[in-house]
């Protein structure tokens, strides 16, 4: 058993090895590169504005640091699902800005509301996407909504655990609930793949 | 002449232009300063660390917003909007990060007031998975 084991192994080493024979790292790096290339722009442009000078200098400079950083500081690649639907996501934006207008006056006016002092829930929400990226951009936009904090992610799961500001009954939980569910159809619908989007639109 | 009344006279309230730029500015940092108040009001207020980093985190990042705007428009140079975009995106990022791991901690270190949660469901989660 062992040794089959080991076997299989061996000849997975093999034709790990044997790919690479096919895939030169100069096309590798390429390939590396254009997966970046939204990061490194970003950087880059980032870089500029510090600096307030738009230059070629300051363009070649940026370049250099940003591949510096993104080389020191590397990060997992973030897989996208292939699907990007720039309107939706310009709906979704704006939509974000409303909501955290709306989240900041709901906190300052519980602050101010001296009669009570208020009463949460922890809630748990099961997503339906799979994605890391996915799931990242919705705990940002729960913490920034009315009402809700990101406590705990069981990334396995898709499971995120909220702290719920303001809630008195179940009704109060199941809205919460509710409303991110919402959060997470609006952000399908601009950057999750079909099938994902098609689950939740139901 | 002394100092003090040569400063008194340089301040003519009269020859102040007020646009309507101004007012929006002005109101603008009305409104940030306080939701900021509203923050830390909410700091002191809210009974556990969990609720309070509610306060820590939405009420701040509207009233930064809000107050970078308000230089924004009273500097009126595309440029200094170009300068503030990254500074309140990278807010918009960090500050649920930031509320995220203390609110994480606070929870894991029993940092809260149980008597003022109605529903625990993580703790549900967690005894099933114990069980």
């Amino acid at each position: 058993m062992s040794g089959s084991d080991a076997g299989r192994a061996r000849r997975g080493v093999s034709v790990r090895r044997h790919g690479g024979e096919h895939d030169p790292d100069s096309r590798q790096l390429l390939k590396e590169l254009g997966q970046q290339s939204p990061l490194l722009i970003t950087l880059v442009l980032l870089w500029m504005v510090l600096w307030r000078s738009f230059t070629p200098i300051d363009l070649l400079a940026g370049i250099g640091v940003a591949l510096l950083v993104t080389r020191v500081f590397e990060l997992p690649p973030v897989q996208l699902s292939g699907r990007f639907n720039p309107w939706w996501l310009l709906v979704y934006l704006f939509w974000l800005a409303v909501e955290v207008v709306e989240g900041s006056f709901s906190v300052a006016a519980r602050a101010f509301d001296f009669r009570r002092v208020p009463r949460s829930a922890v809630v748990e929400v099961r997503l339906i996407t799979r994605s890391d990226f996915a799931l990242t951009l919705i705990a940002i936009t729960v913490s920034l909504i009315p009402g809700s904090l990101v406590l705990e992610v069981d990334r396995s799961n898709s499971t995120l655990f909220l702290h719920v500001l303001g809630t008195e009954n179940q009704r109060d939980i199941e809205r919460a609930r509710e409303r991110v569910r919402v959060v997470e159809h609006r952000l399908l619908r601009a950057i999750g793949s079909r099938d994902e989007l098609k689950e939740s639109s139901r | 002449m002394s100092v003090g009344a040569v400063g008194v006279e340089a301040v003519d309230v009269e020859a102040v232009d007020v646009g309507a730029v101004d007012v929006v500015a002005g109101v603008l940092l009305v409104i940030g300063a306080l939701l900021t108040l509203a923050a830390g009001v909410g700091l002191v207020r809210f009974p556990d660390a969990l609720s309070r980093m509610h306060a820590a985190a939405k009420p701040q990042v509207l009233g930064l917003i809000c107050v970078l705007l308000a230089v924004a428009l009273e500097s009126g140079s595309w440029l200094t909007l170009l300068f503030i975009a990254p500074i309140v995106v990278l807010q918009l990022i960090t500050t649920p990060m930031a509320a995220h791991m203390i609110g994480r901690a606070g929870y894991r270190t029993k940092n809260y007031r149980r008597s003022l949660i109605v529903s625990d469901e993580l703790q549900d989660d967690i005894d099933r998975a114990q069980s």
